[in-house]
């Protein structure tokens, strides 16, 4: 029998949400005084739920290795924020939001929780605004929309190209009126370095104030993790450098089942790699797919030469372009999802016809849109046949009010005018859509122990459509877990403080410093960094966009070898009680080093091509994902035994009651 | 309890913009009425005892001009002592004239300079004055022969070619005091607005600029006249 | 064009020992590397050579995060013009050049380490006002039932972009950090939402300011220029003129 339950609630998935929110356990607010918990990670979903819950009355305590929650890496996120509040009167609805999104994870998430998220929505945006957000506004004073890839709606809302940034400080402005309440106790340059589990339940965590180093143990009646994504396991990404999955592989070290780790997101618009001292990648927002035309040339040779930099993309006239995506999906065209998006653009540059001296590199061009925007605006200006130059000039300034914020980065970084020659992108590994395993009330297998965000792994199944990342941490955070933990919290009014003396505080205390000077007094040879691009390769190479059997038998063997050579050899200099950001990496990555093989393990066992996980055997002729809904529609959910080789895999079946399996067409 | 207005960052900074406001009308008055020196030496005369014998001017306007001075002075003592200690660590490489200008930097020293002239400004003219008409109780504005002494009082001042130098001196200090001065008040109010702002700062440097040269041209007159004589 | 550089760089184990600037050599360096990235090969070489790497906060690394810091041959986030240190490109720089890198410097924001400060001090300015009193219900009424001007809303977006990574204050020769709260409060100054506590929030966050030990504004407007992301001194102007009129009617 499987372990698993997910609790989805009986009835009509567009009633289950509202039916269950009647029948919970709810605690009194006096009660709630008396109980503590624990968020680990302040990003939106982390940041809403301490806000929220400390609203209600719990005492939060809130953890996070920046040093201010304002800076976790939601704030990254440039494009916007979905709701379905169908402002623009283009037919969009909860129910489309819901069919979009579970269209767009390719039927491999839980039909109940994504139609929940699709519903509450709406409140996002009411919430956000009442908070201060300055979110884009129109000329008559109402909120303006964008549309995102993936969606044949405008349901973007936006804050210039900073959507997250103000998000998150909207959290974070909720936050600190708790803060200035003293619900909030914040614990900032402080990481999570185990789980505490008491009697099966979650009740506290071990955290190393970074500063000091001091390990220190924290107790509450439930611990939430909101630590965000793994997709720094391929050490290049458009995660921060400090984003890691430690939180939740500890969790899951300890219990808590992990689910598809093979779900990744690689964005189809970043910026390409410009050598091997390359720290990060940075993304372009998805955004400028609406107004950009993405190509190659047609030409191998026109290729060649652009690679050698003997030809400039301008040189190349209009019919020895390729416009792969409108060619291939004409209907959605430069629109199409990030995944398909993603894995045309490495078709074309493995063929060959990439456009940097890389080769990994495709265009991205807004000289159509220059042109069009130039041409209505010099319509509503009333200038008579305006020339080629003074169209261009006004084009210009449209997509500068537009993208103005993003062009400049681009500029700053590539040191290219991309208002005059086309943007060069990349896809580079964006987002996790796997995580811990949770239920409907976003509980993981470990009783107390909650996971929300993106550290989960609920709503976007295979594939995460763009502008649903923000939705989803702030659903969770503002409007989900603050009503289902009081479904646990119930029966706990009375236990009273959680004691941090007890055997199993003592317990996980040791282990943790066991490893922290097993690493100080390892005095290896290699850095860490070393270790971590060399996973990265791995995982980029053979776990990344498009996978075989092959590829992943080979990946998991060096995978082992890599790891083994880390223990090994790892050298973290300095010492264990001051601030030491190579110790940080160094436990960041010995956990990167096990999660890794899980998620080579999961992409193994996936005998099918769904949204983010493409495995080259399994494709149609003209090259499109070929989905097996009849032996792969579940939800592999992983029980940690001791070696990630050894992990057993717990299924939870997907089944669609509202929706019926359809192929994912974008044509 | 909550912070009290001149105790606060913000508060502090209004009041330095008010009474530097109102030190720049003083300073335009002074300047029109100084140019009725070269004008008219009677003028000149006329207007100085009416300035120096109504009660309204001796008995109140000159007690708020005293305090603004000495107001404007400590306040911005006050600040830049405690400016000073924001940062005990200097940087070892600082670039400040990539991000600011050096009269925006230095109004302590260019604010020092006017006040050590003030000093002696002080000595040549309204001490004399202050012995002549309160001490000694002559209020009548005339010299022994008879005649208002205002304006050869005056041009005697500019005779020493070292105190005339003194003089353009300070007011070039002066000058760049107020080339920051003028249109830091108006932000320190409040008053910064996209279209009215720009317009302020050229009002501000035309008056930096020629106020104190106006004085330097009138210091520069009288010394040209005596030395002619 | 590969540069070698010379680096003198502020070293402090913690934040009781005294620091001295140390120097370094760094070889080969790209002109397409961003700054930090040639500080992460300063450190691997650091790392090979059983050295402390130097320790420097960084986060996202794309100029979002407000993370990164780091005074740079005598400014803010280096000779760049709105930019972080983290999307500073070394093409700014020449072969053979000495480059000073320090810490931001004020008694506010001491120094935790190497180059490391800490800024908890803005938080708690952000503490003391810096948010709108709704609860998270999400049961406010509509978004689109608050009508915002479009140039209000987009002032409180430019006053909002700020990223409290407090280069402002480093650059300020009074250690001033009026730009960070004049941000913050303009934002909500601008909108509906904000009026209820208007007063309350300018005066609280002003006294908890004036508490962290920052210094004055002298109108110099060196923060403008530093600033990453061109917050206007048009805000500090509305800030005190925000200020001058909750005070004057102020009963406390």
């Amino acid at each position: 029998m499987s372990k698993l339950d997910s609790k989805i609630p009986e009835g009509p998935v567009a009633q289950k949400w509202t039916n269950y929110k009647n029948h919970i356990n709810l605690v009194n607010p006096a009660n709630k005084r008396n109980i503590d918990i624990i968020i680990v990670g302040t990003g939106l979903a982390g940041g809403s739920a301490a806000a929220t819950l400390a609203e209600q009355g719990y005492n939060v305590k809130t953890f996070c290795y920046q040093d201010s929650p304002r800076r976790a890496h939601s704030i990254a996120a440039q494009g916007g924020i979905n709701a379905a509040k169908n402002y623009m009167g283009d037919g969009d609805s909860t129910y489309r939001l819901f069919y979009d999104t579970v269209k767009g994870g390719d039927y491999r998430s839980r039909e109940a929780n994504v139609h929940r998220l699709a519903e509450v929505s709406a409140n996002i945006i009411d919430q956000c605004v009442a908070q201060g957000v300055p979110l884009a506004r129109d000329y008559g004073g109402l909120l303006d929309n964008r549309s995102f890839g993936g969606t044949l709606v405008s349901r973007t809302f936006y804050a210039k190209g900073q959507t997250g940034q103000q998000l998150l400080l909207g959290a974070y402005s909720a936050m600190n009126r708790q803060i200035a309440r003293g619900k909030i106790q914040m614990f900032n340059r402080h990481e999570m370095m185990d789980v505490v589990i008491v009697n099966g339940k979650a009740r506290g965590i071990i955290a190393r104030n970074m500063i000091t180093g001091e390990i220190e143990r924290h107790s509450a009646h439930a611990v939430v993790i909101a630590s965000g994504g793994y997709g720094n396991v391929y050490y290049l990404s458009t995660n921060a450098m400090g984003s890691n999955g430690s939180a939740a592989w500890k969790a899951h070290k300890k219990g808590a089942f992990f689910a598809n780790p093979c779900f990744t997101q690689i964005h189809p618009t970043c910026i390409p790699r410009s050598g091997d001292y390359q720290s990060k990648l940075t993304l372009m927002s998805e955004s400028l797919r609406n107004d950009g035309r993405i190509w190659v040339p047609k030409k191998i040779e026109d290729a060649k030469a652009i690679q050698q930099g003997k030809l400039k993309p301008i040189q190349i006239a209009e019919e020895d372009r390729d416009y792969y995506l409108e060619r291939r999906y004409p209907s959605f065209g430069n629109l199409a999802p990030r995944d398909i998006s993603s894995r045309a653009a490495k078709e074309r540059c493995d063929a060959g016809y990439g456009v940097n001296a890389t080769g990994e590199a495709v265009y991205l061009d807004f000289a159509t849109a220059i042109n069009r925007y130039g041409k209505e605006k010099a319509l509503i200006l009333g200038i008579q046949s305006p020339t080629k130059e003074k169209i261009i000039e006004l084009g210009e300034k449209v997509i500068e009010e537009k993208y103005g914020n993003l062009f400049q980065m681009y500029e700053k970084i590539v040191d290219q005018n991309p208002y005059k020659t086309p943007m060069m992108i990349y896809p580079a590994t964006h987002y996790t859509m796997g995580g811990l395993w949770v239920d409907y009330n976003l509980m993981t297998t470990v009783p107390g122990l909650y996971c929300i965000g993106e550290a989960n792994f609920s709503d976007h199944g295979a594939n995460r459509l763009g502008a649903s990342a923000l939705m989803q941490g702030l659903a969770d955070g503002y409007f989900v877990l603050p009503y289902t933990i009081g479904d646990y919290l119930a029966p706990d009014i009375k236990t009273g403080p959680i004691p941090t003396n007890s055997t199993e505080f003592d317990e996980a205390e040791k282990a943790i410093k066991e490893k922290l000077t097993f690493f100080i007094n390892n005095k290896g040879e290699h850095s860490v960094d070393y270790y971590h691009k060399k996973l990265g390769k791995i995982m980029w190479d053979k776990v990344g966009m498009g996978r075989t059997v092959k590829s992943l038998e080979e990946a998991i063997v060096e995978i082992q070898q890599v790891r083994d050579e880390f223990w090994k050899n790892v050298k973290v200099p300095g010492q264990m009680n001051e601030l030491n950001p190579e110790l940080e990496k160094a436990t960041r990555v010995a956990d990167f080093m096990e999660l890794a093989e899980l998620f080579a393990k999961d992409a193994l066992n996936r005998n099918e091509s769904c949204g983010g996980h493409f495995r080259e055997d399994f494709q149609t002729e003209d090259g499109e994902a070929l989905r097996d809904d009849v032996n792969y529609a579940y939800v592999a959910a992983w029980e940690y035994t001791g070696k990630p080789s050894e992990a057993i895999l717990h299924k939870e079946e997907l089944k669609f009651e509202e929706l019926e399996f359809k192929t994912r067409s974008y044509k | 309890m909550s912070q009290g207005f001149s105790k606060s960052s913000v508060g502090r900074k209004i009041l330095m913009a008010l009474s530097g406001f109102f030190l720049l009308l003083f300073l335009f008055q002074h300047f029109l009425i100084n140019s009725l020196s070269v004008i008219s030496a009677d003028a000149f005369n006329e207007v100085s005892f009416f300035m120096g014998t109504n009660p309204l001017i001796q008995y109140l306007i000159q007690p708020i001009l005293l305090f603004g001075i000495i107001f404007h002075l400590i306040m911005g003592i006050t600040l830049e002592l405690k400016n000073k200690s924001t940062r005990p660590i200097p940087y070892a490489m600082n670039k400040p004239s990539e991000n600011a200008s050096w009269m925006s930097r230095n109004m302590v020293i260019t604010g020092i300079m006017v006040l050590l002239f003030l000093g002696l400004h002080f000595y040549d003219f309204w001490i004399p004055e202050i012995k002549t008409k309160f001490i000694e109780g002559n209020m009548s504005g005339l010299n022994e022969s008879g005649e208002l002494r205002f304006h050869e009082e005056l041009l005697h001042k500019f005779t020493d070619p070292i105190r005339v130098g003194l003089y353009i001196l300070s007011f070039v200090f002066l000058s760049l005091h107020l080339l920051h001065g003028f249109q830091s008040a108006f932000q320190s109010v409040g008053f910064n607005h996209r279209k009215y702002t720009p317009i302020i700062k050229k009002l501000g440097n035309l008056y930096a600029i020629f106020i104190p040269l106006g004085f330097i041209l009138i210091a520069l007159f009288h010394f040209h006249v005596k030395i002619r004589f | 064009m590969n540069m070698n550089l010379t680096l003198k760089v502020w070293r402090q184990k913690n934040a009781q020992d005294k620091g001295k600037m140390v120097e370094y050599k760094v070889t080969n360096i790209s002109d397409h590397m961003s700054f930090l990235e040639m500080l992460d090969v300063l450190n691997e070489d650091l790392v090979n050579k059983n050295e402390e790497p130097v320790a420097f906060d960084h986060d996202c690394r794309e100029g979002i995060c407000g993370m990164c810091s780091l005074h740079i041959n005598g400014e803010a986030h280096g000779p760049d013009r709105g930019v972080t240190t983290c999307q500073l490109h070394m093409r700014m720089f020449k072969d053979g050049q000495t480059i000073y890198i320090e810490p931001w410097r004020a008694k506010a924001l001491p120094v935790i380490k190497d180059l490391i400060v800490d800024r908890s001090a803005l938080e708690r300015i952000q503490h003391a006002g810096g948010y709108i009193s709704v609860n998270t219900s999400g049961n406010t009424q509509d978004a689109n039932a608050i009508l915002i001007r479009k140039s209000d809303a987009d002032k409180a977006m430019d006053a909002a972009s700020c990223i409290g990574c407090g280069a402002c204050v480093a650059t300020c020769k009074n250690s001033s950090a009026m730009l960070f709260v004049a941000a913050k409060v303009s934002q909500f100054s601008y909108l509906p939402q904000g009026q209820i506590e208007r007063k309350e929030r300018v005066m609280n966050m002003v006294e908890q300011m004036d508490k962290e030990g920052f210094g004055n504004c002298t109108n110099t407007g060196a923060c403008e220029v530093e600033c990453p992301k061109g917050i206007s001194l048009e805000f500090i102007a509305r800030m005190n003129r925000e200020y001058f009129g909750a005070k004057i009617v102020s009963e406390k």
